[in-house]
């Protein structure tokens, strides 16, 4: 579904990609972590084309249709929380308002928000902003969605709902999941495959139980610390 | 037109010449970028005004451009017209010629001062509040989120802002030159001995059709260049509330300077056979 291919991404001097390479299949929930500033976020905006790589190709299969979940849910303030994931229905679509409404009432239901459809995004919390984004995310029938930190600022509760909302709809829609994320605990949780990132390169591609059996230095730091343990 | 770009490094300039040479390319290349962007968001007019949801946005953005300003415009316009007959009216008295009163200060309001009042009140208070409010959506990421659902942030958002401060501000600018007429004949009356009826038969003798319409073309330039600007000076923004800050002050900076230079420019234009 998306493959990248030795790419490297430069910054000015800066290089914050150094050849990464790995391939993410259909139905696939892969997690990607690693410390702040090793690249996730802009590795994730390649696969959208808000990045271009200095070198190296980004592959995503034609025909997907990609939705992106940013870190702070990026839903337009002047817009209720469903007239936001009616949007791209509205304004790429020719489908009736009845469809419109049908698909919107379903992905609202999806994420579990459908009781504060009529609230405006500063009215909800910072769980239910990022909620309304996965909705908006989905509704034009995604086949692939890529979070950005999407448990970043909340509370272990609520970041425990986004994790089963990404398994749920995996394993309902079949959509094919890019996580990028710091909670390490939570990853375990819901990923089929983790990729850890450290000064540009990827350091492991594991499935979660031999993630955790890891041998490199830098990732049993990364899970200790995460555990609050002491190597 | 792509809106959400990657950052642009480039080296130190190699001594003044390189740094004077890079600064003169940089500002003719975001003249460029706002005259594309004007090019493009009116392209989408007819897409405004047949989509039933940017219609809606348009006619919010009719009543901020065009309602929320009317009480600054009222007073810019009452006094500018006020400090006008006072000037000039002192002047012409030393010759016995204020007679003349309501012809100079209705062709100079027509002529210039109308459609410049009405731009700078616009780009101080529609112009800006468009920079800041496109420019907090570009760094949280409102902008790129639009790009990937493919909503031309142009049609979506510039569209709509820009038709309707094209709309308004003509419409400003005759109403200001109709309030500062008023000014400058209430001063004349009270302070000159001007009697008002002769003041607006001479205002009204010396002003020609030409005039209204070369005032509201401007008035309708000065929109465009305002809007083209403010929401190109957003889509700019870059660091946060910072960068939204000096995105906002930009597009203030470069509003008044475009409106001044413009402004000569037309009037060069089609005033020039009365030109040595």
């Amino acid at each position: 579904m998306i493959e990248f291919e030795n790419v490297v991404k430069r910054f000015g001097r800066k290089e914050v990609l150094s050849g990464v390479s790995f391939t993410v299949a259909k139905g696939e929930v892969v997690a990607l972590l690693g410390p702040s500033g090793t690249g996730k976020s802009v590795l994730l905006k390649h696969v959208v084309g808000l990045l271009a790589p200095t070198s190296g190709s980004v592959t995503v299969a034609p025909d997907a249709h990609v939705g992106y979940l940013f870190q702070g849910g990026a839903l337009l303030a002047w817009l209720t929380v469903w007239e936001n994931v009616a949007l791209p229905l509205r304004e790429t679509t020719d489908l009736s308002e009845a469809e419109i409404a049908r698909r919107v009432d379903d992905a609202l239901a999806a994420v579990e928000l459908t009781e504060s459809a009529d609230k405006y995004p500063a009215e909800i919390s910072g769980g239910m902003v990022k909620r309304a984004g996965l909705a908006r995310a989905v509704v034009c029938q995604a086949d692939v969605v890529l979070y950005d930190e999407p448990t970043s600022g909340l509370d272990p509760v609520t970041s425990a709902t986004i994790h089963r909302l990404i398994k749920r709809l995996n394993a309902t829609r079949g959509i094919t999941s890019v996580v990028v994320t710091h909670d390490v605990l939570g990853a375990l949780s819901f990923a089929d495959r983790i990729l850890m990132l450290k000064d540009g390169r990827v350091l492991a591609d594991a499935k979660p139980a031999d993630f955790v059996k890891s041998v490199v230095p830098e990732v049993r730091e990364f899970i200790a610390s995460a555990k609050g343990e002491d190597l | 037109m792509r809106i959400t770009r990657e950052p642009i490094y480039a080296d130190e300039p190699r001594g003044v010449l390189d740094a004077v040479r890079r600064h003169v390319v940089s500002y003719l290349a975001r003249v460029g970028r706002c005259v594309r962007l004007a090019a493009e968001a009116l392209a989408y007019a007819p897409y405004v005004l047949a989509h039933r949801d940017s219609r809606r946005t348009m006619i919010a953005q009719l009543y901020v451009t065009g309602i929320r300003t009317l009480p600054v415009i009222t007073v810019v316009g009452v006094f500018t017209g006020m400090i006008m007959g006072l000037q000039v009216g002192l002047a012409l008295r030393r010759f016995s010629q204020e007679a003349y009163l309501g012809a100079t200060v209705m062709l100079t309001l027509v002529r210039e001062m109308g459609p410049f009042v009405t731009g700078i009140c616009l780009s101080a208070c529609v112009g800006s509040a468009m920079a800041a409010e496109l420019g907090t959506m570009t760094v949280n990421d409102e902008v790129a989120a639009l790009e990937i659902m493919h909503i031309p942030p142009v049609r979506y958002l510039v569209a709509p802002r820009l038709a309707a401060l094209v709309a308004m501000s003509p419409l400003l600018a005759f109403y200001a030159c109709v309030l500062g007429v008023m000014g400058g004949g209430l001063v004349g009356y009270t302070q000159l001995n001007v009697d008002f009826s002769q003041y607006m038969a001479s205002a009204m003798s010396m002003a020609t059709v030409k005039d209204v319409y070369v005032g509201l073309f401007k008035a309708t330039v000065f929109g465009l260049v305002i809007g083209a600007v403010s929401c190109h000076e957003g889509f700019k923004s870059t660091l946060g509330a910072v960068g939204v800050g000096r995105a906002t002050q930009r597009s203030v900076i470069v509003s008044f300077l475009l409106i001044l230079t413009l402004g000569y420019v037309i009037t060069r234009l089609f005033y020039l056979d009365f030109l040595p």
